[in-house]
């Protein structure tokens, strides 16, 4: 029984505009933008030119050992790849590199069901494939049985290692940080007093004070022959320094939440737990996403501080390739690459948690431009 | 209550509610019959919602006892969540979850927290949905239904635990003028199936047609409860009477 209509839909005006009027609009829209989009042209071509030049154009790329980039102006990108393979996996055994090859895309399979869209249960995959995967990449990393010969941790390094210590520390840090936030919410006094206690000593302490107690004074109180890895030691003090970061983040997603969510769950018999999981956290977690993915990026990038106890990650591998007096005198290539591989690992990051916001709004939420 | 023939729906007595200092309810006796159907007025702050409220828990009572069912409430998490189940409420704001849809927000509480299979939750949905006449909406998101619309999942949402006694706290006050008549209509659909129901609500003429009985509160207390003809006709105590002139005056 729907009355005849009497209004006419209209489509709304077209909004997007074609490059040549697009530009007409946004860059030449008056003589002072145009003044100004050509000043930036102009800066843009002096400062990126000489970048490019040497970067690209000049550049060396083939050839074997120094000689090969005599002559010219340009980088030397023969020097990176003539250590390439130390870049990336540090001293593991060349033999065994494949190991790592596979643990890592081991652990990035299973992580994939959680970024497709329309997959169901992905939560409940992700909990059971992504600890699996985490407990046969570490095996195949470690090795020491079934036939795998037994790599030390000391031999891990390059790139490799910037993602093992990376991944680990998301890993540990955002289950950690979750459970933290909500213990520092939590009704229990000595709950809530230990959880901010833990949150605010671990917030206090500079992260390179954290890995030289794990690295040096930590086996000074542990008993003799109770020796725990090096790498391990670290790894377990980057994921709690992340974690206190990662629960106050949390925390704040959390108070975003009103009250009527969780009376509206209780009223309809949910439990703690369940409220948490089903109604409470998936809300509170999307509304703080960029914040997430924020913590992760500033850890991955915290994970250089390890080359401080002697532990070569990416950049410290890359340093110290430039001391070898065979290549002395390309620290600019070595650096540019470095930064070049961090930003592409950061980016991506971001990216994908723009991916994830978007696809989590509501299909009508003001979702705002991520991009 | 000794003189019912069968165990009240909710028998609250002598119940007391302080939120600090403040004295929220002052000994609040009442007995609520299978079936019947009880609708709460009274001045703002008199501590309607909060009745409502205690009685499925939401708000611990200090002291005094409320049972529910035969189950006796205590801060104890088990029985709270047994009460529950067999306890719907409507809140005001509707409270619905904004990352689930309609259909999702209506399987939730069956699948997790009464253990109903995934279909048979599903065909619930449908049927409540149904029931309250927006069907076609259960695979949208709660922020694109009107306040109406709402308000009416909502009352689905909680009519797929398959409650015994429904609560609803001013269903609604925070509706459109528009919207307000649909969501009294589900209400009143509901209690042609006698399902038992305490009501909250200022909608007078609603009331009266509605409620078994009407129970005035003022100032933390119940000052009379009476059948809505006599409530409305020859009010016993002044309070009442200055409440009803104030109300129905315009």
């Amino acid at each position: 029984m729907t009355p005849a209509r009497t209004t006419v839909d209209l489509r709304p005006p077209a909004m997007r505009l074609r490059p040549i009027r697009w530009m007409r609009r946004n860059l030449f829209g008056s003589p002072f933008e145009a003044v100004l989009t050509l000043l930036i042209l102009c800066g843009l071509w002096f400062a990126l030119r000489p970048l490019v030049d040497w970067a690209l154009i000049d550049a060396h790329w083939s050839g074997q050992g120094r000689d090969a980039c005599a002559g010219g102006g340009g980088a030397c990108w023969v020097f990176v790849r003539a250590r390439l393979g130390q870049f990336l996996y540090g001293f593991y055994p060349e033999a065994e590199r494949w190991r790592v090859d596979v643990g890592i895309a081991l652990v990035a399979l299973a992580a994939i069901p959680l970024f497709l869209p329309r997959m169901r249960r992905k939560g409940s995959i992700a909990c059971i494939a992504l600890p699996a995967a985490f407990a046969v990449a570490g095996f195949l990393l470690t090795g020491g049985a079934f036939g795998l010969v037994a790599v030390e941790t000391g031999r891990w390094g390059g790139l490799m290692l910037t993602v093992v210590v990376a991944v680990t520390g998301i890993a540990a840090s955002f289950p950690l940080g979750i459970l933290l936030a909500l213990g520092r919410r939590s009704e229990m006094p000595v709950i809530r007093t230990l959880s901010v206690a833990f949150i605010e000593f671990w917030r206090g302490v500079p992260l390179v004070t954290v890995l030289f107690m794990a690295s040096v004074m930590l086996p000074l109180f542990l008993p003799d022959g109770a020796n725990v890895d090096k790498l391990l030691r670290a790894l377990i003090g980057i994921a709690l320094f992340a974690a206190a970061y990662m629960a106050e983040v949390v925390r704040g997603g959390l108070q975003a939440i009103p009250r009527g969510q969780y009376e509206a769950a209780s009223a309809l018999g949910l439990g703690y737990w369940r409220t948490l999981g089903l109604v409470v956290l998936p809300q509170a977690l999307r509304h703080v996403i960029p914040g997430i993915v924020g913590s992760f990026i500033a850890l991955f990038k915290d994970t250089t501080l390890v080359l401080i106890i002697g532990l070569f990650d990416f950049l410290g591998i890359v340093q110290a390739a430039l001391t070898d007096p065979q290549w002395l005198g390309f620290a600019l290539e070595g650096y540019v690459f470095a930064a070049a591989v961090y930003w592409v690992f950061c980016f991506g990051m971001s990216r994908l948690s723009a991916r994830i916001e978007r696809r989590g709004a509501p299909a009508n939420a003001p979702a705002g431009r991520t991009w | 209550m000794s003189d019912a023939a069968v165990s009240p729906a909710i028998a609250i007595e002598g119940v007391h509610k302080w939120y600090d200092d403040y004295h929220a309810l002052r000994g609040v006796d009442l007995t609520v019959a299978p079936g019947e159907r009880i609708v709460v007025c009274g001045p703002s702050g008199s501590g309607k919602s909060t009745m409502v409220r205690c009685i499925n828990g939401l708000e611990p009572h200090d002291r005094g006892r409320i049972v529910v069912n035969g189950t006796e409430l205590r801060r104890d998490s088990r029985a709270l969540q047994a009460v529950r189940r067999q306890v719907g409420m409507v809140f005001q704001q509707f409270n619905l979850f904004p990352h689930l849809t309609v259909m999702e927000n209506l399987c939730l509480a069956p699948v997790w927290a009464a253990g109903v299979s995934r279909a048979e939750a599903a065909a619930r949905a449908r049927r409540y949905l149904a029931r309250v006449r927006i069907a076609e909406q259960a695979d949208k998101y709660p922020s694109q239904l009107s306040g109406g619309q709402q308000q009416r999942v909502a009352i689905a949402r909680a009519l797929c635990m398959e409650p015994k006694i429904m609560l609803f706290d001013e269903p609604t006050s925070a509706l459109d003028p528009e919207m307000i008549q649909e969501v009294l209509d589900a209400i009143r659909e509901l209690a042609s199936d006698g399902m038992t129901m305490v009501v909250v609500t200022h909608e007078m003429g609603f009331a009266r047609a509605l409620a078994d009985r009407i129970v005035f509160m003022d100032e933390g207390s119940i000052v009379e409860t009476a059948p809505p003809e006599a409530f409305f006709t020859s009010p016993r105590s002044e309070r009442t009477r200055q409440f009803l002139a104030r109300i129905l005056q315009h």
